[in-house]
């Protein structure tokens, strides 16, 4: 067993048990520091994988800004343990099945179209973030101003949303 | 090398967890949080494929994930806070207004 397969195995399993974490833990500011440990081990991985703009773009926008949020909305809304009310009959009784019959269906599907280009699979880029900026600069440079365009409208709408009636 | 499948399998149990995360969670904060997980496995399942064909093409598509995922988590963020001082709640269950 190498060592990669070590590091791949020991990041998998804390991948895991973080999202089995943010499942069972009651309080929602758990679950957020849960999902901080899924976002780390997925950077991990990406990095195992050699694509390490995105592992850092993982752990400064994902494990960052995006969780910072999530805690801050917590704290600010002061958001208790969550209760338990009854859930809908269809959700209990069959939420488990179907979840694992679309997990191995996803699997099996898509270890199957892997699996087709696996005889072809190229050994990798030399300068993979070089090439990154080479790509999203020159051949998709229009959806990289579009989503400028997202943001904008996104921090307007969380502006409008957010703002208190009586400050007209 | 670690083969593609192994980096494949692991995104769809993160997927089917965040799937099982969204139908059991109660709190409107857990839901949009596993929201986020299940976009951090499509995420992973886009970068291994990107490697195994040895083409860029799926981490440029995991970046524009990634900017669609903070701008929905900052609109949503302002619509949960709207809920929460609206119905002063953080059920779903209690947030039930379309419901006959």
């Amino acid at each position: 067993m190498s060592v990669e397969l070590i590091v791949f195995f020991a990041l998998a399993a804390l991948a895991v048990g973080g999202a089995l974490s943010l499942i069972f833990q009651r309080h929602p500011i758990h679950s957020a520091l849960s999902l901080i440990v899924v976002m780390i081990a997925l950077a991990g991985l990406y990095l195992l994988m050699g694509a390490e703009f995105v592992a850092a773009v993982q752990i400064i926008v994902y494990g960052g800004a995006i969780m910072v949020l999530f805690v801050f909305v917590i704290m600010l809304l002061n958001a208790g343990v969550e209760e338990r009310t009854n859930m809908s009959k269809l959700a209990g009784y069959a939420g488990i099945p179907l979840a694992l019959a679309l997990t191995s269906f996803l699997a099996a599907a898509l270890t199957r179209s892997s699996d087709a280009v696996q005889a072809s699979a190229a050994t990798g880029t030399a300068a993979p973030t070089k090439a990154l900026a080479m790509l999203l600069f020159q051949d998709f440079v229009y959806p990289f101003e579009l989503t400028s365009f997202l943001i904008l409208v996104a921090i307007l709408g969380a502006i409008v949303l957010a703002q208190r009636e009586t400050s007209r | 090398m670690i083969p593609a499948h192994y980096f494949i399998v692991l995104s769809a149990i993160l997927f089917g967890l965040g799937v099982v995360a969204f139908i059991f969670k109660r709190n409107i904060i857990s839901i949009f949080m596993s929201i986020e997980l299940m976009l951090n496995a499509v995420n992973l399942a886009f970068v291994s494929f990107s490697q195994t064909w040895g083409q860029l093409n799926g981490q440029i598509f995991v970046l524009f994930v990634i900017v669609v995922a903070a701008a929905e988590a900052a609109v949503g963020l302002g619509i949960i806070i709207l809920i929460a001082s609206n119905r002063q709640s953080l059920n779903v269950e209690r947030v039930d207004l379309l419901k006959l």
